[in-house]
């Protein structure tokens, strides 16, 4: 896979817009999960989604796999107006997700999950290239998978995720949703992730960054978008303080990590002081 | 030294590097890999295996006529009608549904043939393609209650029961029953022919070269893709055994009549199945349906059309096992699939190892898994036990194939094998 391998190349400036959303409202019966959402990606950008629990996120990431559609609003995919009817479509246009509960089959082999609905030659599996391309890919991933012809159901948490990315990144996309990447792995693993969100940034992809991790975020997002309650609550650069991307993502100055913040300040002071 | 040297190249395979892991390479590691298995409950077709031991020596013993060539081949023709209803389930049990209807619709199908060729006249084969075409109807039917009305297929297929039972017996009407002609064609098919001698031998030779030829082209593909492979040796072995194997399986029944082409029907379906579900992309989307349908769905795949032709098929082999029951039987009668053929059909696929609970399952659990049952009631029948006792000791082989998948599945979890 050559997505992954080009390391060296220069960052480019973000290029076309790929992706955008403009006034996207989902509801599910009397509660509005989304209201008037706009959110755009460009090619070789990486933009973090971020927001407390229930902001929308998952929902918005769902709307762009196609699992949900919206009820109001507007998706246009390098430059044209589309619907996402289905995960299939999605996929098609080059929207690949990588999903949190990862949506992987535990009675499959590693092979058989990265290939999952895109087998070569249908009616004879070539079994034999796909071994050959998913241990590339996991290689490339620097994974350490003891055997992609085990069942899933055999893999840790964090190799299972490792294999989950891989299968996004078989489709060769446009653009790659990464719901909670890094949620489940290791220290090095997480580094190896974030370092694999820079290549595939450098090759001109589109990326979103679904986190919790604002230390990951910072590091890694060119751009990050601020949900709250199912609105767009701010937009940041990679440049900004944690102050204040708490304070988008909470609605107020005065919210429980700031009052943690400065006991903790006045607490160090006191001590300080004899 | 060796096994320094053996290391090093083996390191060399893209699918070796990982050196904190254990392979089979040897015949010793491929043993104790096995045993392994077992323990943490991937138990494959053992207890089938066993279990077929321990009826033919109980059975044996208490009737020497059990394993007498003629009873083996009566056997066979007898295997291959529930035989291939069986096949069905193991389709509709890869999606993780069941269908509780199969026993009334092979007798549905039955009926409409005896009726269709005995009393219309038609042509015996549009008569089959009808009886055909008619099951992969209903077939179709459940899958609409299922896919577009979220009908769980336990309940609308149980309602088939009735419904295609009662549909069996307004067609059979009072007289009850329809002789089928002997000596046409299909009686003869489903009482009569067997191979000739040479055909089978050839046959059970053939098995075996061509599981080596794909095994060969399959370990020399992936040595020059860089990827471990199966010695030569071990190939050779395999299909050697295989070979041996069934060239005296073949050899003891002709002895008696010979080896019936019903049989051979029913066996060239499970490898037509076998390699449909192993080897093709529809194959894998069923498992993958079967074992996480909301991930199969998230992949691109269309589980309806999955679910679709899970269900037709299992409902169009029902009604294929009807139309051999009736010509093993020369008759279409209002007995035609009732009684304990739903559950052998299920209890068969189950019992081969097909779970019952989605995504795991082969083609072969069928034909194991009926050899078993009709060995139980062939055994039971030369015992002259009464019709109660064959129903209880059946029922409980049944709970006890249940209980062992059941067991095996929670070991597989808490093994971390699903």
């Amino acid at each position: 896979m050559s997505t992954i391998s080009d390391v060296d190349q220069p960052q480019q400036r973000p290029g076309e817009l790929v992706l955008s959303l403009r006034g996207i409202s989902k509801n599910f019966g009397a509660v509005s999960a989304l209201t008037d959402v706009d959110l755009d990606v460009h090619a070789g950008e990486v933009v973090a989604l971020v927001g407390d629990n229930g902001a929308g996120k998952s929902t918005l990431v769902k709307i762009l796999a196609g699992v949900h559609q919206p009820t109001s609003g507007t998706i246009a995919f390098d430059g044209e107006h589309v619907v996402l009817s289905d995960p299939a479509t999605a996929l098609g246009l080059g929207i690949a997700t990588v999903f949190q509960d990862l949506a992987l089959c535990e009675n499959l082999d590693v092979v058989a999950n990265i290939f999952l609905g895109r087998e070569l030659n249908p009616i004879r599996l070539d079994e034999v290239s796909m071994e050959v391309r998913a241990w590339t890919l996991l290689n490339e991933l620097s994974a350490r998978i003891p055997s992609v012809r085990d069942p899933v159901a055999s893999l840790s948490g964090g190799q299972r995720q490792t294999v989950a990315i891989a299968r996004s990144l078989l489709t060769e996309p446009n653009l790659i949703l990464l719901d909670e990447p890094t949620a489940a792995l290791g220290v090095a693993q997480t580094a190896e992730v974030l370092d694999l969100i820079e290549r595939v940034r450098a090759r001109g992809l589109g990326v979103i960054v679904i986190s919790h991790n604002m230390e990951d975020v910072r590091a890694v997002a060119d751009r990050i978008v601020v949900l709250r309650l199912g609105r767009n609550n701010g937009e940041f650069g990679p440049d900004v303080t944690n102050q204040d991307l708490v304070t988008a993502i909470t609605g107020a100055d005065e919210n429980s990590v700031s009052r943690r913040a400065s006991r903790r300040r006045a607490q160090q002071s006191r001590e300080v002081r004899p | 030294m060796t096994d320094n040297t053996q290391r090093v190249s083996t390191a060399q395979l893209l699918d070796r590097r990982d050196e904190r892991v254990a392979h089979e390479d040897t015949i010793g590691s491929t043993i104790g890999g096995f045993v392994d298995r077992v323990r943490s409950g991937d138990l494959g077709s053992l207890p089938v295996v066993v279990g077929l031991l321990i009826i033919c020596t109980a059975f044996q013993s208490l009737n020497p006529v059990f394993l007498a060539p003629d009873n083996l081949v009566n056997l066979l023709f007898d295997c291959s009608t529930v035989g291939v209803i069986s096949l069905g389930i193991v389709c509709i049990l890869m999606v993780g549904e069941i269908d509780l209807s199969v026993g009334s619709v092979s007798g549905f199908s039955s009926a409409l043939v005896g009726v269709l060729w005995v009393n219309q006249d038609w042509p015996v084969a549009v008569a089959i393609v009808t009886a055909l075409g008619l099951g992969g109807a209903i077939g179709a039917l459940y899958a609409f209650l299922f896919n577009r009305l979220g009908m769980p297929s336990f309940v609308s297929t149980l309602a088939g029961l009735l419904a295609w039972l009662g549909l069996q017996l307004y067609l059979l009407g009072s007289s009850g029953s329809i002789n089928l002609p002997y000596g046409s064609p299909l009686v003869n098919f489903g009482q009569m022919l067997v191979m000739p001698p040479i055909v089978s031998y050839a046959l059970a030779a053939l098995a075996g070269v061509v599981l080596f030829a794909t095994g060969y082209r399959m370990a020399a593909r992936r040595r020059a893709a860089g990827l471990s492979a199966s010695s030569l040796g071990r190939l050779l072995l395999k299909g050697v055994l295989v070979v041996v194997v069934l060239e005296f399986i073949v050899y003891y029944l002709n002895l008696a009549r010979g080896v019936p082409w019903m049989f051979g029907l029913f066996v060239g379906l499970c490898v037509v199945m076998n390699y449909a579900l192993k080897r093709t992309k529809w194959g894998r989307s069923m498992s993958a349906v079967g074992g996480n349908r909301e991930a199969a769905r998230r992949a691109g795949i269309n589980v309806r059309r999955i679910n679709t032709s899970a269900f037709m098929l299992c409902s169009t082999l029902a009604a294929a096992g009807g139309i051999l029951a009736a010509a093993r039987l020369a008759s279409s009668s209002q007995q035609a699939g009732t009684g304990d053929v739903n559950l052998n059909a299920i209890a068969a696929a189950v019992i081969g190892g097909t779970s019952l609970f989605g995504g795991r399952g082969s083609a072969y659990s069928a034909l194991l898994g009926i050899i078993v049952i009709q060995s139980i009631a062939s055994g039971l029948t030369l015992l002259d036990l009464s019709s109660s006792l064959r129903y209880m000791i059946t029922g409980a082989v049944l709970a006890v194939a249940v209980i062992v998948d059941s067991l095996a599945r929670r070991s597989r979890v808490s093994h971390g094998r699903a």
